[in-house]
């Protein structure tokens, strides 16, 4: 088998331009699947993070009555704070929220926004709380860049905001932006207005009561409490999977292009090689070879077009990789249709096990393009190929 | 009459599909070979010659007769069986070569060799005594494309001798040759067909071969035309 690969490889650096080009086809293919799979990888990662970070934590409690989704139920999703959620909440290791259906009026329009109380002093998630104890005569909130985009409001704007209480009754006042972060989750910023949660609970007229709770340890055994599910942060990141798949799905069909185009390249140059060295086929089979032996000859040198073009792969790609996972990638897309108020930069993330399967994947079916043109050796009269005769 | 007959030809015939029809190339061939004859196949072109060596080197099957080759009819070996005897028991030279352009003088003299169980310094030593024999040891790390006509040929006999097989057949093996590399590469082949009793069978139509040769078999339209026995 040894001399299969010296030959192989011999055959193949002989064949010069051509190998080569198929070479750089299929490198090209292999760094770009690596890198994309690589993009995706990071981007579930970061996705994932930056949600645990400026929203859910390590996971949290939803109000059995709460559904993003639904609009009304937002009225009746609210209950006391269960007492055994109290120590927790004092060490500053969960955060309690408190929703409400609300409307702005900037400059006379009529905009309807999503108003969340929280603590002020919490330090759990990145939303910059503690400006929520600025000191105004409105009642200070702060807002996500898309939100500020979209309501033309900015840091030092004021603007009524109008709400219904837990009795049914309208009530007003007027707010002020004390700050405007930017984030890249879209479900903390587009349509959403922070408030201190005392404040709301004030307004609302519910004291001591909360929507949700995030948390920051996940090792305790959870379940529902009082009127509170547990949310684990594996259902809370179910649609960032869900995204991640889609994307992988798109992408796939570039994948399977790449690889087309490179499989295509080999094979042809199969036949023609199989073709061309007719001669040299029938010399082996008179050196005593069986002509299953010379398939898996012209199959290994087919193959080895793989390994070249990871060798190659690893000369441009790995430096390539380094710098991408250094650098990042900026997601080239449609930032306001994700409501993200910038475009996120990617870090890419390569596994050991993303490359090995993209590497045998290509090796794979590599040689079975090789393999099939091959077949026909089995076929071939050695003494017509000896006198070169076979069409 | 050589003591012990190596291949035994009886009423062997060869056709050729062609179109709808048939072409008969071998038309009841009878022959005996024993063991270190130097003998030739001789003819002109389409006399059969290339056909019937094809079948003693079991790459062709016969259509009627039989020919037995080392004791093996070949019209009952499997592929396996018959690449096996090819293998382990026979040489080819070619009228072209047929050398591995990509390898060096050594691998390809080396190359029958992997496909038996030899050891790498035994490999070593045998392709180093086949060199020797052909004068071409200073040319081991060589490429074909680097060498003469003349210097392809022996490596070719060197290939071909290298696991010292019971039978060489070569077709036409000066046919891309001048005069001198002609009588250098026969008289090689005749050096080596002396000393290790090698049995050679040539199928040739040219003068300066069939000069070394001990027996002249004369083909005609795929029959034995008559047969030349030189003694010396
Ligand atoms: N595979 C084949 N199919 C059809 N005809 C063939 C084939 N091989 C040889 N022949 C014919 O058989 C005859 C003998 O051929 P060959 O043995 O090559 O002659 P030689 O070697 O003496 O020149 C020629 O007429 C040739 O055309
Ligand atoms: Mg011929």
């Amino acid at each position: 088998m040894k001399i299969a690969f010296k030959l192989a490889f011999r055959n193949l650096i002989g064949a010069g331009l051509r190998t080569w080009l198929n070479v750089i086809v299929l490198s090209f293919s292999f760094v770009v699947i690596i890198w994309m799979k690589g993009i995706l990888v990071g981007w579930d990662h970061q996705a994932k993070n930056d949600m645990e970070q400026w929203e859910i934590g390590k996971g949290q409690f939803w109000h059995k009555q709460y559904d993003p989704y639904d609009a009304f139920t937002i009225t009746d999703s609210h209950a006391s704070i269960p007492s055994e959620f109290k120590p927790e909440i004092e060490r500053g290791k969960m955060v309690p929220m408190l929703f409400a259906q609300g409307t702005i009026y900037p400059q006379g329009r009529m905009q309807p926004a999503m108003i969340k109380g929280i603590p002020a002093s919490q330090t759990l998630l990145k939303i910059p709380t503690h400006q929520l104890d600025s000191e105004t005569d409105a009642i200070p909130a702060i807002i996500g860049e898309v939100m500020a985009r979209s309501s033309h409001l900015e840091k030092g704007s004021r603007v009524v905001l109008r709400w219904r209480d837990s009795k049914g009754t309208f009530d007003a006042a007027e707010i002020e932006i004390v700050d405007v972060f930017s984030t890249t989750v879209p479900t903390i910023d587009v349509a959403q207005v922070w408030i201190n949660l005392e404040t709301m609970q004030e307004k609302l007229l519910l004291p001591e009561q909360a929507t949700l709770f995030s948390f920051a340890n996940a090792e305790e055994n959870r379940s529902t409490v009082g009127d509170f599910s547990l949310k684990t942060k594996k259902d809370l990141t179910a649609e960032i999977d869900a995204m991640i798949k889609t994307k992988n799905a798109g992408q796939s069909v570039f994948y399977v292009i790449l690889l087309l185009l490179a499989m295509l390249a080999i094979f042809d140059t199969q036949i023609l090689s199989i073709f061309r060295r007719q001669k040299e086929i029938g010399t082996y089979v008179a050196l005593g070879y069986t002509r299953q032996q010379v398939v898996a000859l012209f199959t290994v040198e087919g193959a080895m077009h793989a390994v070249l073009a990871a060798a190659l792969a690893a000369v441009y790609g790995i430096p390539f990789f380094i710098w991408q996972a250094k650098v990042g990638f900026t997601v080239p897309m449609d930032t306001s249709e994700f409501g993200m108020s910038v475009a996120p930069v990617m870090y890419p993330i390569y596994s050991m096990g993303l490359i090995l399967t993209t590497t045998l994947i290509v090796l794979l079916t590599t040689s079975v393009v090789s393999y099939w043109p091959a077949r026909r050796i089995a076929k071939m009269n050695p003494t017509e190929a000896l006198r070169g005769k076979i069409q | 009459m050589e003591n012990s007959a190596i291949i035994q030809i009886n009423q062997l015939i060869k056709r050729f599909p062609i179109g709808k029809g048939e072409f008969t190339a071998l038309k009841g061939i009878n022959l005996n070979f024993g063991t270190g004859e130097f003998a030739g196949l001789i003819g002109p072109s389409g006399s059969g010659k290339t056909t019937l060596l094809n079948i003693i080197g079991s790459l062709d099957m016969p259509t009627e007769g039989e020919a037995i080759v080392l004791g093996k009819s070949i019209s009952k070996l499997s592929a396996k069986e018959s690449a096996k005897l090819r293998k382990e028991s026979l040489g080819f030279i070619f009228q072209s070569y047929n050398l591995l352009q990509v390898h060096t003088v050594f691998e390809n003299v080396e190359f029958p060799l992997l496909l038996l169980d030899y050891t790498t310094p035994e490999r070593k030593k045998m392709v180093m005594d086949a060199l020797e024999w052909v004068g071409l040891t200073d040319k081991v790390k060589s490429k074909p494309p680097q060498l003469s006509g003349g210097e392809c040929q022996r490596v070719a006999i060197a290939r071909a001798m290298v696991k010292k097989p019971s039978l060489v057949l070569a077709d036409e093996p000066t046919a891309n040759l001048d005069a001198a590399n002609s009588h250098n590469i026969l008289q090689t082949m005749q050096n080596l067909n002396r000393e290790l009793k090698t049995t050679f069978i040539f199928a040739t139509h040219d003068e300066k071969v069939i000069g070394y040769l001990k027996r002249k078999i004369f083909l005609k339209d795929g029959l034995v035309d008559h047969e030349e026995w030189i003694t010396q």
